[in-house]
């Protein structure tokens, strides 16, 4: 299934015009607070209507405003995760569960309730009403009643931010199963980059209403914002436990630019695990650095340099088989003549790292490694 | 305090059936009234909503001698109902039906439109994404959401039907048999010499038969509250 989208739509003194497609996979919709993200999601799920555009998933269009095309809500079979759960109070979980279903015609279900229950772990509180649920436990149920109509594109509209921390760590191992599991394309709307770095497989940035950049999600967070230096800026990519150091107690991973140490993972050899290494804690050198408690250290070429009127600007650094983003001062950029095509030492301070993105096992979700 | 008497009988069956037709001929006008001015912005809204409240606030004489204008023998309503579905209102047991039903139409439409307004919109927006059109919406989501306030407003129109005196008596008078309902059969009995007794009684029947729909009422909505908001 593919989820094409463009739309524009004129909201009192705000404007969203935007452009996506989406195949499969999570695409994070991810943008600062009044951005327009539910807007959009609104957009596509047929509650708001574009001035505008078109909306179709694979051949069947949904919304043309050439056409005069709309289909109404209710017939899109888009599955929606509101903020808020929305449970049918007066209906038991179970019947929440099987609402959908109801209108979906038999030979477009894909989705089984058996599955479906299982996947969520929510078979316990099948015969309970709502008003008796905790809220991860309403989200969960939510996200199952969404994914039983059969829906051909699921939109999650920032369902974890009315959760506490706990409570979020009960659901993103469902959210991050789903990506494998569901067969049709999720567009997960988030202001959280921990959200996105964990579930997303593409990033859409958006900001006044537009698409700023949407890609890979190790390609987009790694490239240098044209526009101003954001402090959650960082590069990111998946990585494999190679070996563990026991004198030590550090651990290797494997990722295309080279070999990272940290601390000693709890993580049996071949493990992947998802990385991140915020722009902030990268530091420049021009030589190699000599008598420096630092780990991990690579070498590499400036290939973008972009800064702005403020103090720091970002540099885009090419390893061998990847990008680092750094946060550098316009000062040192003088002072050491940094310049694109300019080699350089990147020394990695700290390194955040998630394994249930990818592995499902249990670690700290960010852990920074230290100095060295 | 004995048994009932025959024409105690007579009296509380009249009333009870009249109560119910009452309520009957009510509700499916009430409900999508109710729906209509919880939800919809349309012109003459205010005039509506004046006219539902009218019953209310009018002298219930006035109210009965406009029924009878209307649904009289020689009345434009009246006429036409008898003409073409044979039915007769003026002084008959189906008139103080109609005469219950309009006078406790304001407190139904108001108990039912209260909680058509306290429901959460966003959950029948969760609905329509799940693929429910909007009469399955309604069927599905609004109606049984509003359940608390639908049987509120039920019980207390029942409860102002059994009890209504003036309407009923300018509109049907007062036969015994036929329009002789427990308010109009404790009048009847002040005005005969020595009939307080048999007043007393009544109106002992008529305290229970009211208790017991408060009760009633108030049980019912409890369950659903439990049921939709936790214990």
């Amino acid at each position: 299934m593919k989820l094409d989208v463009d739309v524009a739509r004129k909201l009192g003194a705000f404007r969203i015009d935007a452009q996506l497609s989406c195949e499969g996979g999570l695409l994070a919709l991810f943008g600062p607070s009044g951005a327009g993200k539910t807007s959009l999601v609104n957009l596509i799920a047929g509650l708001l209507r574009p001035d505008r555009g078109r909306v179709a998933i694979d051949a069947d269009v949904l919304f043309d405003s050439k056409f005069g095309i709309d289909v109404p809500v209710h017939r899109r079979r888009i599955g929606y995760v509101f903020q808020e759960p929305r449970l049918l109070p007066h209906l038991s979980v179970r019947h929440n569960l099987l609402y959908g279903r109801w209108f979906c015609p038999a030979s477009a279900r894909y989705t089984r309730f058996a599955e479906i229950v299982e996947l969520l772990g929510i078979a316990p509180l099948l015969k309970r009403r709502p008003a008796l649920l905790s809220g991860g436990e309403k989200q969960r149920v939510a996200i199952g009643r969404a994914l039983l109509a059969s829906p051909r594109v699921l939109l999650m509209d920032e369902p974890l931010t009315s959760l506490d921390a706990a409570r979020k760590e009960e659901i993103y191992p469902y959210v991050e199963r789903l990506r494998y599991e569901a067969k049709v394309p999720i567009v997960y709307v988030s202001h959280s980059i921990e959200d996105v770095m964990r579930l997303a497989t593409t990033v859409a940035f958006i900001e006044n209403g537009r698409i700023t950049a949407c890609g890979p999600v190790d390609d987009v967070l790694s490239r240098p914002d044209p526009s101003h230096p954001r402090p959650a800026a960082g590069a990111v990519f998946d990585a494999v436990v190679v070996g563990h150091d026991e004198e030590f107690a550090l651990s290797a991973l494997a990722f295309p630019g080279g070999e990272l140490r940290v601390p000693r993972l709890d993580l049996p050899k071949g493990s992947a695990i998802r990385v991140r290494i915020p722009a902030r804690d990268v530091v420049l050198a021009i030589a190699p650095p000599v008598g420096l408690s630092t780990l991990n250290v690579f070498r590499g070429e400036i290939t973008e340099l972009t800064a702005g009127e403020g103090a720091i600007a970002e540099a885009r650094i090419r390893l061998e088989g990847a990008y680092l983003l750094a946060h550098v001062t316009r000062k040192s950029i003088a002072a050491l003549d940094l310049a694109p095509g300019r080699e350089v030492f990147a020394l990695v301070k700290s390194i955040a790292f998630d394994s249930r993105s990818v592995g499902g096992r249990r670690t700290e979700f960010i852990r920074p490694a230290p100095a060295g | 305090m004995t048994a009932l008497t025959p024409v105690e009988v007579e009296a509380l069956r009249l009333s009870l059936k009249v109560g119910l037709w009452s309520v009957a001929l009510s509700l499916p006008v009430a409900v999508p009234i109710a729906v209509l001015l919880a939800r919809r912005e349309f012109p003459g809204k205010q005039l509506l909503n004046g006219v539902v409240y009218l019953p209310l606030i009018l002298p219930p004489v006035a109210t009965g001698y406009l029924l009878l204008l209307l649904f009289g023998r020689r009345g434009p309503a009246g006429a036409w109902l008898e003409e073409h579905l044979g039915l007769v209102l003026a002084f008959r047991w189906t008139g103080a039906a109609v005469a219950a039903a309009v006078m406790g139409f304001p407190l139904m439409v108001r108990a039912i439109r209260l909680s058509v307004e306290a429901i959460d919109r966003r959950v029948e927006v969760a609905a329509a994404t799940l693929g429910a059109s909007r009469p399955w919406i309604f069927a599905s989501v609004t109606l049984p959401l509003a359940l608390p306030g639908i049987i509120a407003g039920t019980i207390l129109s029942f409860a102002r039907g059994v009890g209504e005196f003036g309407a009923t008596i300018t509109f049907v008078s007062n036969i015994p048999g036929e329009t002789r309902t427990l308010p109009i059969a404790i009048h009847a009995f002040l005005q005969t010499p020595g009939g307080e007794a048999a007043a007393l009684r009544l109106t002992a029947l008529a305290i229970v038969l009211s208790l017991a729909a408060i009760v009633a009422s108030e049980m019912l909505a409890r369950r659903l509250q439990r049921r939709l908001h936790g214990a």
